[in-house]
């Protein structure tokens, strides 16, 4: 059972973090990165994220196993047909990788290869009830598999997204079919990720709060008008513009929505894109 | 309807290849109401290629070019003008062009690029409505097909991208997946949110699609 297993179960408070692999061959940055989360239970690797193409997540999973860290492996539907994502996960469990998140990853069309075909063979449901399947021992067609791979599987939720029945219903959906553990988008609004938890609490799959650091008001800005489902309130926009050092202040925000996490949901989903050094005062 | 649109003068520039003796072929259907491969276009194409010094041996609008054996013996009508070519240029869908090449053995020169299988919303304005995936989930979606409307073809409600039910792939447009939902329950049904879709069996129409008719 992995690490973030055992912790989710015996009632821990989780933290995670993520790094992405290189583009290119050179992995000392990501793996530097990797090691300067401190106080984190385990770390996503992200699969080209944001389209963006990069080195396998499940290769730089290794390298982070290899350095006894433990990985959550990144998986999109995105690039893989359903052959391919398969043949990946069994990859994985028989390299020693049990933590997954499985989505549906962002279109190709905002990434570094825009006239790329995306493939979307399954949605993120059927990519969990795949993942299912071969914990049961069979392949999607039904096939059976010799040695029973083992997962902890994951999901992404967006709390703040809108319509939110609608949202909702596809998080219920991710649930039934097999989601273990969810981490959310960059949330910033406490009072709309109460009401995504009153919503959540009766599923009971632990949910990790996407804890994202903010460095300026203008990065706040770019995120509100660039990134799907984050919102930043005016109020903390405004906190970061007084602030005599915005990153300061930014973990100060970051701080507080980890102790509202404290006490509403399972652990936090760390996002400090640089600013690793900063993670054991977030927690504090 | 086949939506398609000419390529650009570059474009043919280049497929043509040098070739100046050429017999000229539209289509009375799609190409027609798309304004890409109708009489007056193929009209107007003659008037560039001889502005080009081409000559044009002849043309022909075939009235539905994916036919395949009209194409053929509206083509064995005019064998003089096209023996006389040393090129066919096509202005139909891909379909049509290749009625055309396969009635003949000279070289096939197409002219439009096809675009997709559109509705009409007026003249002139067409929109992609269905792609043909051979296994239609439509009676559980409202009547909205998100294998086509939803920009990763999601089978399960919305990605993590929408936005005040917008589309992450194009803000202009509104997400598949909330115009479903609006729309179930609007009829006060579950429709498709009631179970979970399976994997999507894109078996069901075997590249190239072949139908026949059962007598
Ligand atoms: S589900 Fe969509 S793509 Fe498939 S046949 Fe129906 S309308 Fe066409
Ligand atoms: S926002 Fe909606 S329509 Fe656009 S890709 Fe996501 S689910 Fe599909």
């Amino acid at each position: 059972m992995s690490l973030l297993q055992q912790q989710l179960s015996a009632g821990r408070f989780v933290v995670t973090a993520e790094i992405a692999p290189p583009k290119g061959i050179d992995t000392a940055a990501a793996l530097e990165t990797a090691r300067a989360l401190r106080d984190v239970t385990a770390v996503n690797v992200t699969d080209n994220q944001g389209a963006n193409m990069r080195m396998a997540p499940l290769a730089m999973a290794v390298l982070l196993l290899r350095e006894g860290i433990e990985p959550i492996l990144q998986l999109t539907c995105r690039d893989r047909n359903r052959l391919a994502l398969q043949s990946d996960l069994l990859g994985a469990a028989a390299l020693g990788i049990e933590n997954l998140l499985l989505l549906s990853g962002d279109h190709p069309r905002f990434g570094d290869h825009p006239g790329a075909r995306p493939v979307f063979d399954l949605d993120s449901v059927q990519l969990l009830q795949g993942v299912e399947e071969l914990m049961a021992g069979r392949d999607l067609s039904g096939r059976p598999l010799c040695g029973l791979p083992r997962f902890f599987p994951g999901a992404a939720a967006t709390p703040e997204a809108e319509p939110f029945e609608l949202m909702f219903q596809k998080y219920s959906k991710k649930v039934a079919a097999g989601a273990r553990f969810f981490q959310t988008q960059a949330v910033f609004d406490i009072p709309r990720f109460e009401i995504f938890m009153d919503e959540a609490r009766p599923l009971k799959a632990p949910v990790l709060l996407g804890v994202l650091l903010l460095k300026s008001a203008r990065m706040a800005r770019f995120l509100n008008a660039n990134i799907p489902g984050v919102r930043v309130p005016e109020p903390l926009i405004a906190r970061l513009e007084a602030a005599s050092d915005p990153l300061d202040e930014g973990v100060a925000i970051a701080r507080e929505l980890v102790a509202c996490a404290r006490l509403r949901c399972q652990g936090v989903h760390l996002m400090t894109l640089g600013c690793e050094e900063r993670i054991p005062e977030i927690l504090g | 309807m086949i939506i398609s649109e000419q390529k650009s003068k570059e474009e043919l520039l280049l497929a043509l290849d040098g070739c100046k003796r050429l017999f000229l072929v539209g289509c009375a259907a799609c190409a027609t109401a798309c304004k890409s491969g109708g009489e007056e276009e193929v009209f107007r194409m003659q008037e560039w290629l001889t502005s080009l010094g081409c000559e044009v041996t002849g043309s022909l609008i075939i009235e539905e070019a994916c036919h395949i054996m009209r194409a053929g013996r509206d083509l064995r009508q005019h064998r003089p003008a096209v023996e006389e070519a040393d090129v066919l240029l096509v202005l139909a869908c891909g379909a049509g062009i290749q009625s055309v090449s396969s009635s003949t053995d000279k070289r096939v020169i197409g002219g439009l690029n096809s675009l997709f299988l559109g509705n009409i919303r007026r003249f002139g304005q067409y929109e992609e409505k269905c792609s043909l995936c051979g296994d239609c989930i439509l009676n559980e979606t409202a009547g909205i097909c998100p294998v086509t409307n939803c920009a990763k073809g999601l089978l399960n409600g919305p990605c993590g991208g929408m936005e005040e039910g917008r589309c992450e792939a194009d803000r202009d447009k509104e997400c598949a997946w909330n115009e479903i939902y609006q729309r179930l329950k609007k009829q006060g049904r579950p429709g498709v949110f009631a179970r979970t879709v399976p994997p999507k069996n894109w078996g069901k129409v075997l590249k190239p699609g072949r139908h026949r008719i059962k007598p």
